[in-house]
């Protein structure tokens, strides 16, 4: 017998005591949840207080700001787009331009002033109206202090003066003609409460809730990565919510997010920036939980280094010269099979690639004809490298002009499991024609990116209505000044025919010939190899069906839900109205209290009988 | 003789010499906290990518608007004078500007220091507790069924990925599984729109899957320490001398032979308690709870280097703190450390 076991009482020590209730207060922590009110799987978007409608939103991204001037992050953008009027908006159906704050908008025969007719019907949500002068202070900010440009200044850098003649007259002088004026994706603030701040690169708009505004909704409360909330604007000039309130609610974990989403704490997961095809397939077999696998916004490319220079000509990195052989670029993207691209890597959530801009935004799609396609030929590929003058050597490499294996360096996205897993596709299709892929997956590739360290790079853009930005990214007039600065260039691509296109539909006012001056770039940007766009990845995003009756895509027929270029989704969801089948959370929450009660008991009970067993030994 | 005296001297008065070991430790602390400051600058530095870019990225900037960041942001300013104007501006608790989130670093960590407190304050008090009891009992009694499972089930689940238990976690007790249905939620620090008791309780509600994840984790380690530096002291002489004296079995444990053994657990406690500061940057990821981890975790992908910096001086400062206090308890238990 051990020495300690030598001198037990049969007494309950006070160390036991101590144990027992250490033991109890650990179990009682892990039963806290049961003294609180349970909450089963709520069946309808139904708060407990009086019968709000609230449509709860599961996001992860953080609030960068919550000022108009400043923010730029997706979330706080759409918050904007929901809180304030713009000048304009874009139809749910086609994306053509639709009226916003403005009703009507006019250029002159100069193409240099256009004027707007401000509605007079949009009020302010603390009882003032919306006037044009609201509008004109806006813009004239942006023009007049650096710090309130930070997020928009690119919209006004070609304006000239702006006025407001009468409250509902704004005019805008321009410097030079700019197609993009129905386009101005700038929320229009309220001059009065607005022209208080001193320091715009300071206001972060996120103290004094509500906020003013005059949007569908009216944001009423922030927590910084806990939630965003807004009521609806009853008064909002196109009609009030359906839901009483939207609210933003952070799930920095994805699969925590859909979790939340089959328990019904939320209505919504948008997925940042799309669910994976496993949690999609896991929530299609869900009841109640609809699965929204629509086209998305985006292009998914491989850009080449097109021998990267600055304005001045001097040459930047030290991109592989045979990559400026155009027939080189083209036999490596012939021997990329899209096809298996969208089967194996994207599992079927997304459409195969074409021109530069997504099929969603239809006047402006374009895809290659027969005899300018560059389909999935690895022999025509092989051909091609062959004229080029790249050929096998004995080992079976092709060579470069320098007479070394050409291996091209890959610049890949170490947090996009698409880009790796392309990159070991590619090793495999362009090591059949004999060259060399080194894959370089690092976790912010923006530094070798603006050095032009690299031979080829996956790229991606999500593209807006107006397709301007994207376009102005590849003009010689986007490169950096000098190799010491930064340019606005995506790659580095400077090509002067497709300078004089993107000048030419900057000018142009007609739509329909705009879109035609704008294929036609993308044909350029196509024939000259410089962006193989592989895929449309899809927006998968889903929603609780028992919770949403009815919600507007964008396109209307098959388009997204979250980080629309509009409010539409979330102004036009309609409560579902479905009976409260999660009633019985009391009784439910009184038997699981009673059950773990009873396990909490047997597990002392059982504690105590070890320990007199233990002290039985000890009196023997 | 009382039954104090057989113990090793615990609590006993401290040396003259103390005075000049808490100053000693100070200094050392004070000479910490400054390399740490160097350190982080320098170390913050080097990680690859362009803050500028980085938040410009996706929308249009000219280069005018980028070299205008750039100033400022101060990055365009020799490295010595970054280096300068951030010391300085640190010593009078200016931590700079949140390059992302365009607020003042020391409102950042203010907002979210609550959160990781309160989160990973409960976790440590539960899990050092739990650890103590356990790990005293299994010492105890070493070798039976009881010590065997305890010290097993210890392992295997300081062994698990808190991530991975915390999404098994709110699988089963946040959704539910079978007829048992969800008791927790799934993630967040509150519901919003409650106030007073309704918001302590709906907090606490959110609070425990995540303390319960990190208790499972972190409990075994002290459990571990506690055990095996009580085994060390379980044969010695002045153990024998207190049974020999009739103490009871529970008395020898609690007032000789775990106040000896607490050394490497005190040691552990204010290791852990130096952590708690920094959070968890995956248990707060997964229940999306607000703190410091999940923000320095953005701070590092921009990277936001004010934040970065901030956040990392913070950190090690209040690790540097613990330890140094660690020191001066030290003598408290053992004299002889203070001499």
């Amino acid at each position: 017998m051990e020495t300690n076991d030598q001198y037990g009482g049969h007494h309950r020590s006070p160390g036991r005591t101590r144990f027992l209730m250490a033991a109890g207060a650990v179990a009682l922590t892990l039963c806290a949840g049961l003294a609180t009110p349970l909450g089963p799987a709520p069946q309808q978007a139904r708060a407990a207080d009086g019968g709000t409608k609230v449509l709860t939103v599961a996001v992860a991204q953080s609030v960068d700001s919550l000022s108009p001037f400043l923010a730029v992050r997706l979330l706080s953008t759409s918050i904007h787009r929901l809180t304030y009027e713009y000048l304009t908006n874009y139809d749910a159906e086609d994306n053509h331009v639709v009226p916003g704050l403005a009703t009507k908008w006019e250029s002159s025969p100069d193409k240099l002033t256009w004027t707007y007719t401000i509605r007079s019907d949009s009020t302010w949500s603390d009882g003032k109206r919306a006037t044009a002068e609201d509008a004109a202070w806006t813009f004239r900010t942006m023009m007049t202090d650096p710090g309130a440009a930070t997020a928009n200044g690119s919209f006004v850098a070609n304006f000239e003066k702006v006025t407001a003649p009468s409250p509902t007259r704004l005019v805008i002088k321009l410097k030079k003609p700019q197609a993009t004026m129905t386009a101005l994706d700038v929320p229009i603030v309220p001059r009065h409460v607005w022209e208080k701040v001193g320091d715009y690169t300071k206001f972060n708009n996120d103290k004094d809730f509500p906020v003013v505004g005059n949007g569908p909704f009216v944001l009423t409360d922030y927590k910084a990565d806990s939630y965003v909330r807004l009521k609806a604007n009853k008064d909002f000039w196109r009609g009030s919510p359906k839901f009483d309130e939207l609210v933003f609610r952070y799930y920095k974990d994805q699969d925590a997010a859909v979790s939340a989403l089959r328990k019904g704490e939320v209505s919504f997961v948008a997925g940042s920036p799309s669910l994976t095809p496993a949690q999609a397939a896991s929530l299609k077999r869900e009841k109640n939980i609809r699965v929204n696998d629509a086209p998305g916004r985006r292009f998914y490319a491989l850009a080449t280094n097109p021998g990267a220079r600055a304005r001045n000509g001097e040459k930047i990195g030290d991109g592989h010269p045979s990559l400026l052989d155009r027939r080189v670029r083209n036999a490596l993207f012939m021997a990329v099979d899209r096809k298996t691209i969208i089967d194996k890597v994207f599992q079927g959530h997304a459409v195969e690639g074409a021109g530069y801009i997504p099929p969603r935004f239809s006047q402006y799609f374009w895809e290659p004809s027969d005899g300018q396609e560059l389909a999935y030929d690895p022999a025509e590929a092989a051909r091609l490298l062959d004229r080029a003058g790249y050929r096998k050597n004995g080992d079976g490499r092709r060579v470069g002009k320098d007479g070394e294996p050409i291996d091209y360096r890959v610049l890949c996205h170490a947090t996009d499991p698409n880009d790796k897993a392309i990159g070991q596709y590619l090793e495999e299709w362009w090591g059949d024609l004999g060259i060399g892929v080194t894959l370089n997956c690092l976790d912010n590739v923006t530094d070798p990116w603006l050095a032009g360290e690299y031979d080829l790079a996956f790229d991606g853009w999500s593209v807006n209505p107006d397709p301007d930005f994207v376009l102005s990214i590849h003009t010689c007039a986007a490169l950096p000044a000098t190799p010491e600065e930064t340019g606005a260039t995506d790659n580095f691509i400077c090509d002067r025919t497709y300078d004089e296109l993107y000048a030419r539909q900057l000018a142009e006012y007609d739509a329909g010939e705009r879109a035609d001056i704008v294929r036609q770039m993308e044909s350029r940007l196509y024939d000259l190899g410089y962006m193989n766009v592989m895929a449309y990845p899809n927006a998968v995003e889903a929603y609780r069906t028992d919770q949403i009756a009815s919600i507007t895509t964008m396109p209307a027929e098959a388009g997204n839900i979250y980080g629309q270029d509009g409010y539409w989704s979330w102004w036009s969801a309609v409560p579902a109205d479905s009976a409260d089948t999660g009633g019985d959370a009391s009784s439910t929450g009184v038997i699981i209290g009673i059950v773990a009660g009873v396990v909490v008991l047997a597990g002392l009970g059982a504690l105590v009988a070890v320990r007199r067993r233990a002290t039985a030994e000890d009196r023997e | 003789m009382t039954a104090d005296a057989t113990s090793a001297s615990v609590g006993g008065r401290l040396t003259t010499a103390y005075p000049r070991h808490v100053a000693g430790k100070v200094a050392g602390a004070a000479v910490s906290l400054l390399a740490v400051l160097v350190t982080g600058f320098f170390l913050f530095r080097m990680i690859p990518g362009d803050p500028v870019r980085f938040m410009t990225g996706g929308r249009p900037v000219s280069a005018g608007q980028l070299a205008t960041y750039r100033q400022e942001f101060g990055l365009d300013l020799p490295l010595w004078q970054q280096f300068t104007d951030y010391c300085g501006k640190a010593l009078t608790g200016d931590l700079g500007t949140s390059y992302q989130f365009n607020a003042p670093v020391v409102d950042k960590i203010t907002e979210a220091l609550p959160n990781t407190l309160l989160l990973t304050g409960t976790a440590f008090v539960i899990y050092t507790v739990l650890g103590i009891l356990l790990g005293t009992r299994s010492a105890w009694r070493h070798g039976r069924l009881g010590d065997r499972l305890n010290t097993g089930l210890a392992l295997v689940l300081y062994s698990l990925p808190s991530f991975w238990l915390g999404l098994l976690l709110i699988v089963t007790l946040s959704v539910g599984i079978g007829p048992l249905p969800g008791l927790f939620p799934t993630g967040g620090m509150e519901s919003g729109g409650k106030e007073g008791l309704a918001y302590a309780v709906d907090v606490a509600h959110h609070l425990v899957l995540p303390v319960v994840t990190l208790v499972a984790v972190e409990y075994g380690q002290t459990l571990l320490v506690t055990r095996s530096a009580l085994l060390d002291e379980m044969g010695s002489d002045y153990l024998t001398t207190a049974r020999a004296k009739g103490l009871r079995d529970d008395l020898v444990r609690r007032r000789h032979a775990l106040p000896n053994a607490l050394l490497p657990t005190v040691t552990l406690i204010f290791i852990n308690l130096g952590r708690t500061v920094a959070g968890v940057i995956l248990v707060e990821t997964v229940f999306s709870w607000p703190g410091l981890g999940g923000l320095f975790y953005q701070a590092l992908t921009v990277p936001d280097l004010p934040l970065v910096q901030g956040l990392f001086l913070v950190f090690a400062a209040a690790v540097i703190l613990m330890n140094t206090l660690a020191d001066l308890i030290y003598p408290l238990f053992d004299p002889r450390v203070g001499r």
